[in-house]
């Protein structure tokens, strides 16, 4: 599947909810089926900065595509970071550099785009983004 | 004036909006206060009718100017009751009074000289010390706090000796809400010759400081913490130590003299405010005192104290909540968590539902670290919160439990 046919499969699932509660407790489920990282991962490097819970990321290549696993203390984070390895997860680092991220908007969680927000969730992106820039690069070397 | 809730909330506009929906609870009164009316107009007023630079101009304006920036001075003067209105110091902050003394000290301090802090303090009390100390070789010593996150008077006592010279502590935690007995710890410190710098950016708006009976050497706060606006603070400082202190920045109304071979400084206060002043916020910050005063401290701290033991004994009713800072003297802040879940997800819940609280770790990582917690939720009350608010902040936190567990 596509990034975009992943965002949109994303707005048609948060669609069905009538208030913020709904969705808040959708991306809480969403947390549950995150495919974990290694808990002998879970070290500073794997963590990302500018959050108030923390968030573990990593990536590999398998093939020419990237494969995300995450974690997060915090439930909410842990949701909104599965939303984000659902839709970048095994895709071509081209394709994740490339994606824009206005579906967050029309999923309902606008509010967690401020890069002032403590949670994290843009520089979340970014990091997905940095992965993908330095895999892009080993690819074409 | 009896205490009418009513008549005081009308008094903040921004008690009456809305956030997501809902409105508005405001608790997070320890990071800063709301503004009454009475401080807007004073603003507005300024600007509108007679704003103007101070001290040196002889038109009408800067007069007017002169006049009401140095009578909020004596305003503060008699409030805190300090002996002479020139004692105090305006600053930008609590975090600049604090750096002024910590310059200051630079040029006093030798190595192996010790300065004591508390194991409660928010950063900005522990880096500038930890600053001062590496310029000057002096040695940081910290008191340690009990789990019911009260200073232990014992291990305080065992620190002192004649090289301590500088004993800082805040009045009252931001991250717990305990009371520290300075009376007591001004004291112990007088024995060894000490100075004593308290901080009171969270003990102002709940408390009335005396000075003078304190015979403390330095008290910083700041005024947005007491209704008053951002960007301004004073620093109080003992005649002797004003005397005594160089001044902290170079610059405008604090010389007396200027050729380009010496400057003469000018005395107390002018030599440490350098520079136009924040005029309108210390004529703001004036008008902010007024406003306490007018409300009195006592019926403030009376009904203060209603809200926190309701709060208390409401939040303790959810099961799992575990509040931080259980110290028989403390003000109006419930600091606490729910056991297995993060105080991010609690946070991000009952801000949806229109409550300001605050998560984290309040800027005090050492007190978090001490508890091995990644933060807490924190409701901090004044005077114009009200027990229905407690009430919608509690059902606030049930509800983003039964979501999160």
């Amino acid at each position: 599947m596509t990034i975009e046919a992943i965002q949109e499969e994303l707005i048609d699932e948060f669609s069905m909810f009538e208030d913020w509660m709904q969705r808040y407790e959708y991306m809480i489920d969403l947390g549950k089926s995150l495919p974990l990282i290694d808990e002998n991962l879970k070290n500073d490097d794997k963590l990302i900065k500018g959050c108030q819970s923390k968030v573990w990321l990593n990536s590999e290549l398998k093939e020419d595509k990237i494969i995300f696993t995450a974690d997060s203390d915090a439930i909410i984070t842990k949701g909104i970071i599965a939303v984000l390895v659902r839709v970048f997860s095994d895709q071509k680092p081209q394709a994740i550099l490339d994606a824009n991220t206005d579906f967050i908007d029309e999923i309902g969680l606008k509010e967690h785009l401020s890069p002032t927000r403590a949670n994290g969730l843009v520089s979340m992106i970014k990091q997905m983004k940095m992965y993908a820039l330095a895999y892009q690069t080993q690819l074409k070397n | 004036m009896p205490f009418n809730i009513q008549k005081i909330r009308n008094d903040f506009p921004i008690l009456s909006r809305k956030v997501n929906g809902y409105p508005l609870v405001y608790l997070d009164n320890a990071a800063t206060s709301q503004k009454p009316q009475q401080v807007i107009d004073s603003i507005v007023d300024y600007y509108s009718n007679y704003n103007a630079n101070i001290h040196r101009g002889v038109h009408t304006l800067s007069q007017e100017a002169t006049d009401a920036y140095e009578g909020a001075r004596q305003k503060i003067q008699t409030h805190f009751n300090a002996k002479e209105a020139y004692e105090i110091i305006f600053t930008a902050g609590t975090t600049h009074g604090i750096n002024l003394v910590a310059n200051g000290f630079s040029e006093i301090l030798k190595k192996g000289d010790e300065i004591i802090v508390s194991a409660m303090e928010h950063h900005s009390n522990i880096v500038p010390w930890q600053m001062l100390c590496e310029k000057t070789g002096a040695i940081l010593k910290v008191i340690p706090m009990n789990k019911e996150g009260v200073l232990i008077f014992s291990e305080y006592e065992k620190l002192l000796s004649e090289k301590t010279k500088l004993v800082f502590v805040n009045h009252i935690s931001n991250a717990l809400g305990t009371i520290n007995p300075i009376a007591e710890i001004i004291e112990k410190a007088r024995q060894v010759g000490a100075a004593v710098l308290v901080d009171g950016a969270q003990s102002c708006s709940h408390v009335k400081p005396d000075l003078q009976k304190l015979d403390v050497d330095f008290y910083v706060t700041s005024a947005h913490k007491m209704c008053g606006p951002t960007g301004v603070g004073i620093l109080y400082m003992k005649e002797e130590w004003g005397n005594k202190l160089p001044p902290y920045q170079g610059g405008g109304e604090m010389i007396a003299e200027v050729t380009f071979e010496k400057t003469t400084y000018a005395g107390l206060p002018h030599k440490f405010e350098a520079g136009t002043p924040n005029i309108c916020g210390v004529i703001a910050f004036g008008a902010a005192i007024d406003y306490l005063n007018a409300i009195g401290f006592e019926e403030i701290e009376k009904y203060e104290n209603e809200l926190l033991k309701y709060a208390t004994q409401k939040l303790l009713e959810i099961e799992g909540l575990k509040i931080y800072g259980t110290g028989p003297e403390k003000t109006s802040v419930v600091s606490f968590n729910i056991e297995g879940i993060h105080p991010y997800d609690i946070g991000t819940i009952v801000d949806k539902l229109g409550i300001a609280v605050r998560t984290g770790h309040h800027c005090a990582q050492p007190i978090m670290d001490f508890y091995k917690i990644p933060g807490t939720v924190r409701a901090s009350f004044a005077f114009y919160n009200t027990l229905e608010e407690v009430d919608a902040l509690v059902n606030a936190v049930k509800k983003a439990k039964m979501m999160l567990s």
